[in-house]
């Protein structure tokens, strides 16, 4: 910290190659926002498909970030809020004829309010013993979900199929196109409101909670309630992804939501960096891509090659995508000067 | 009143699995400060060595000892090679670290031996103890082993100088290093005790679950539960915790009439939360203060 007053003694912009790094962001996010557009048109319906999954992944993982590395709260639990908003979806499409679009704010509400419940009692748990009663969430709701009481809503062990929705206004897409369009329109949404609200007064609030929780009750900040808010919001978020999950395969079933996926949803989150927002689209490729990429070494051993590559991951970027770049452009900014 | 007996006994049995498993998951948060997610695989793995060895032609009780023996060096070997570059990587890695080699073990032991179920022999034979049938001699063997291991740990952190220095490995690392204690290897230590200890449980939940690689998921997760409910600090209050699990899912699959039996895992678990809100440090932990 010393250092850096030092430095930045007279008033000079950090550059990398002669740019200003805010620049370099903006071109980024262009060039993002471009390929985000080709892809529909270049690539294969199936390969279409998958990116739409990882966004909606990346997604989840945005929940995850702004509850663990944001707020500084632990969850193994997050694949509960997917079911929840999956199946608030399907029900509602399948029971009610509700269009898909509106799904998703109810997802949002759904989630948000289940997520904030779930968020009072967690406020006294801490650490591994929250990472505990979330693995418990995690586990119970497959459950749940299967059990006699809700068979009725849920349609039990064989799940719920939706119909795909096709492209809207006539316009000349496929559905996994079109979804695809969707998705991406979603997200972008979700990831500027996201950023906004990290950027805000609240966002300062939730890192100062995480690093210094006395210290923020000092300053006045009202710890509690923003930790039940946050989950609510991490829920909510997660919750819209469970719905997008359920339109995109068009089909839910509550063994597609173990805690294998909150594992996967955990782990998309380290190896993007735990309190990054972009590096959740790292996460969501990763999610996605890795174990497939696992199982074409060798199908006995998918899940040691997996493990190694994790290992490998965790070596080469202990804090993640992000820190990796933020190292990056750390090293090529001081180098510029 | 007979039924009720007659599932108290039946949980003691089965938390008799879960208290050697949270044992086990006491002594690694004691020596590393983290819950370890792939202890159960490690067991796993250890028991399948044992299988093999036994298959091989050795006696039982001679499997058990060398089974220990690797499993104890295997630990201190993953810590050594696997942990210790993560050293000062942020608490998440090492959770995914433990994700991974949860994968990895579990993965190479369907590779090795496959996914087939596969039966172990216990060492207590399988009759039941008394007449009436309310409890196995393997069950109670199982109890017996687990309060024996309880009562040499004790003895081990309370009488000797080595555990007396992994306590003070874990409880303050600086101030233990000033002291001369080489507080990476205790942590090694750490985990070969948490490794041998895992191997052991294995063993002896084996010939009641069966063998096979995915026969440690679930126990492990009544293992947490138990060790959180009687504290993590706690080794006697984790196997306390274990029966304690045991028997409330026992009983709440009974006399709940919803739950049924594929509804006890939620139960149990609910409870747990339930009284980690009201005890966060849980039945006999001891309250962790921070100093501001």
């Amino acid at each position: 910290m010393l250092r850096r007053t030092v430095e930045t003694h007279e008033p000079q912009a950090e550059t990398v190659a002669g740019m200003a790094v805010p620049a370099w962001r903006l071109i980024m996010f262009v060039l993002g926002i471009i390929v985000l557009a080709t892809i529909p048109f270049v690539l294969k319906n199936f390969f279409i498909f998958q990116i739409t999954l990882a966004l909606i992944y990346a997604i989840a993982i945005l929940g995850l970030s702004l509850l663990t590395g944001f707020n500084g709260q632990f969850s193994l639990g997050h694949s509960a809020f997917y079911a929840i908003g999956a199946y608030t979806a399907a029900i509602m499409m399948d029971g009610f004829d509700i269009n898909y679009v509106w799904t998703l704010p109810a997802a949002a509400l759904v989630c948000f309010v289940f997520g904030f419940l779930f968020g009072l009692p967690a406020l006294r748990l801490e650490g591994v013993y929250l990472a505990l009663a979330t693995f418990a969430l995690a586990i119970a709701i497959p459950q749940v979900l299967k059990s006699s009481l809700v068979e009725h809503w849920t349609g039990g062990v064989q799940g719920i199929s939706i119909i795909k929705p096709d492209a809207p206004f006539g316009l000349p897409l496929n559905s996994d196109q079109w979804l695809y369009v969707f998705t991406v329109l979603v997200a972008i949404v979700m990831y500027i409101c996201a950023h906004n609200l990290v950027r805000s007064r609240t966002g300062r609030a939730l890192i100062a909670i995480r690093d210094q929780p006395i210290a923020a009750s000092a300053m006045g900040i009202n710890v509690s309630l923003y930790k039940s808010l946050t989950f609510g919001v991490s829920a909510l978020y997660t919750g819209v992804a469970g719905a997008l999950g359920a339109i995109a395969i068009s089909f839910v079933a509550p063994d597609s939501f173990t805690f294998q996926l909150a594992v996967a949803l955990f782990v998309g989150l380290v190896v993007g960096g735990a309190a990054s927002i972009s590096g959740t689209l790292f996460g969501g490729l990763f999610v996605l891509f890795v174990p497939n990429i696992a199982e074409t070494f060798s199908k006995g051993l998918a899940g040691a090659v997996y493990g190694v590559i994790l290992l490998l991951v965790i070596y080469l970027m202990p804090t993640g995508a992000a820190g990796l770049v933020r190292l990056i452009t750390g090293k090529l900014v001081r180098q510029g000067r | 009143m007979e039924l009720f007996l007659h599932q108290v006994l039946a949980g003691l049995a089965t938390g008799g699995i879960y208290a050697c498993m949270a044992l086990a998951v006491v002594m690694i948060y004691q020596a590393i400060d983290h819950l370890n997610f792939a202890q159960g695989e490690m067991a796993m793995f250890s028991t399948f060595i044992a299988w093999q060895l036994i298959q091989w032609g050795f006696p039982y009780w001679l499997a058990f000892g060398a089974t220990i023996a690797i499993s104890f060096a295997a630990g201190v070997a993953i810590e050594r090679i696997v942990l210790k570059p993560l050293h000062n990587a942020p608490v998440l890695s090492h959770v995914v670290a433990f994700i991974a080699l949860l994968a990895i073990l579990n993965s190479a032991a369907g590779f090795i031996w496959d996914y087939t179920i596969k039966s172990f022999p216990s060492p207590f034979g399988a009759g039941p103890l008394f007449e009436q049938g309310l409890m196995s001699r393997h069950d109670a063997g199982m109890i017996g082993v687990t309060l024996l291991m309880l009562v040499l740990l004790y003895l081990f952190f309370r009488h000797t100088r080595i555990g007396l220095a992994m306590r003070a490995a874990a409880a303050n690392p600086e101030s233990a290093r000033l002291a001369g204690i080489r507080v990476g290897w205790m942590t090694a230590l750490g985990w070969g005790m948490a490794a041998a200890i895992g191997s052991v449980a294995g063993m002896l939940i084996a010939p009641v679950v069966f063998l096979e690689p995915n026969m440690m998921l679930s126990i492990l997760l009544y293992g947490f539960a138990g060790a959180v409910v009687g504290g993590l600090t706690s080794p006697g209050g984790a196997v306390i915790g274990g029966f304690l699990v045991g028997i409330i899912e026992n009983l709440a699959g009974t006399y709940i009439p919803v739950v049924g039996r594929e509804m006890k895992l939620s139960i149990a678990l609910c409870i747990i939360v339930a009284v980690l809100c009201v005890k966060p440090s849980g039945l006999f932990g001891r309250p962790v203060v921070t100093r501001v």
